[in-house]
This record gives C-alpha cells, structure tokens and sequence, in this order.
C-alpha cells in the first residue's frame, strides 16, 4: 500500500476516493489534485509509481494543508475563541453548540450521549 | 450572511470618537458603553470599556486577537444558574 504524506496508506480504492482518506481532503479537493497533476482519477492508489507519489507528497506539501498541521490549525483558532473569551469561545469550553442552535433537544453531537435526569417530564408532557 | 466590504466594518462612531479623544489625552480610563454590536477595530487595542449586557455594564479589556469580533461578544447577556429541582419546581406550581 502507498503511503503519502506519514501515514496516510489509502488501499485498492479509485484514486479520487483512496485520496479522501487523507484529513483535509474531501472530493472536491481529491478531483482537484488528480486534475492538477494529471493523474488518472480512476485509477488504483496501489498502481501508483515511486515518482507519482513522490509529486503527489510534495505537491500535496505545498498547495494544500493537510493532517497534523491542519488539525494543529483548526485547535489554534478554537483556543483563540477560548482565550478571548467571547461568546463563541464560552461555548467551546462548556462543550454545546457554538452557532445558536437550539439545546432543549437535540445538539447531541456536543452535548454527548444522554444525562436522564430523574423526575424531570417528558418533552411530549410538557406539551 | 456577512457585511458587505464596501461598507467596511460597522464602527459606533460616538465610541470611535472617545476613543480618540482619550489617546490625543492620553488617559486610558474604561469607556461605558451600550454599543454591544460595534466592531472592535485596532484603534481599542489596550482600552477597557464597560459593556452592557442588559443589566450592568461588563468589564471587558481589549487585546489584539479581540479585533474584527463585536464588543457584545465579550459580555455574557445571559446568566445560567442551574436547573430547578424538583422541590422548587413543586412551590411554583
């Protein structure tokens, strides 16, 4: 299996898809950089050559940021908003939804899995 | 849906004017302000206001990485003070 950029090993997949499994790149940005290099984007990521990869590793370097220093990117801007403290930043660190959803239901990708509180009525009670 | 550039950022310019006022004085006194949705541009870098958050005005001192945010971000309007349990839910009801 190929490896590009550290440890990125996408398998026997379609260039354009096995190309997605790296962190900061999606479909869009897949189909960009088989077009931007000239690769074939059907092909398999295993049928790739040592100068492929090789093009593709520093290509990927240079015109896109991608895995650590992308993650490291993200994490920066989010303990910006923590450290100024503003309202964006407060929700960060309480762990609820930052753009103004509602939390009486749902947001259950931040808040977590369920807390039941006893005696506490059902939504469907509350009418 | 974001401010048209054109338009430049939305700056209180009564506020803008203290600000100026104090820097040609050169004190640095908190400035009391109710203008929660104006732009915290470079000039407030180092000032302290006092932001109103609906009931008293919040201290909120400005440094570098709080421009381009609006003053009102810094000044909590609401204030969570945990869920009422159920004996104190009886008594209301």
């Amino acid at each position: 299996m190929p490896r590009v950029v550290g440890v990125e090993i996408p398998d026997n997949k379609r260039l354009e898809i096995a190309l997605t499994y790296i962190y900061g790149v999606g479909r869009t940005t897949s189909l960009k950089i088989c077009d931007e290099l000239n690769l074939d984007r059907g092909m398999r990521a295993r049928d790739l050559t040592e100068d492929q990869i090789a093009t593709l590793a520093s290509h990927l370097d240079q015109a896109y940021t991608v895995e650590g220093q992308l993650r490291r990117t993200v994490a920066a801007s989010i303990n910006r908003l923590r450290d100024i403290g503003c309202y964006r930043g407060l929700r960060h660190r309480r762990g609820l939804p930052v753009r103004g959803q509602r939390t009486r239901t749902n947001a259950r990708g931040r808040k977590g899995p369920k807390k039941t509180v006893a005696g506490k009525k059902s939504v469907k009670g509350m009418k | 849906m974001g401010r048209s550039v054109k338009k430049g950022p939305y700056v209180d310019l009564k506020l803008l004017r203290k600000v100026e006022q104090q820097e040609q004085a050169g004190k640095r006194s908190p400035i009391t302000t109710w203008a929660r949705s104006c732009t915290v541009v470079p000039e407030f870098v180092g000032y302290t206001f006092l932001v109103h958050n609906g009931k008293q005005h919040v201290k909120v001192f400005v440094t570098e990485d709080m421009v381009g945010h609006k003053l009102g971000e810094f000044a909590p309007t609401r204030q969570f003070r945990g869920h009422t349990n159920k004996k104190e839910a009886a008594r209301k009801g």
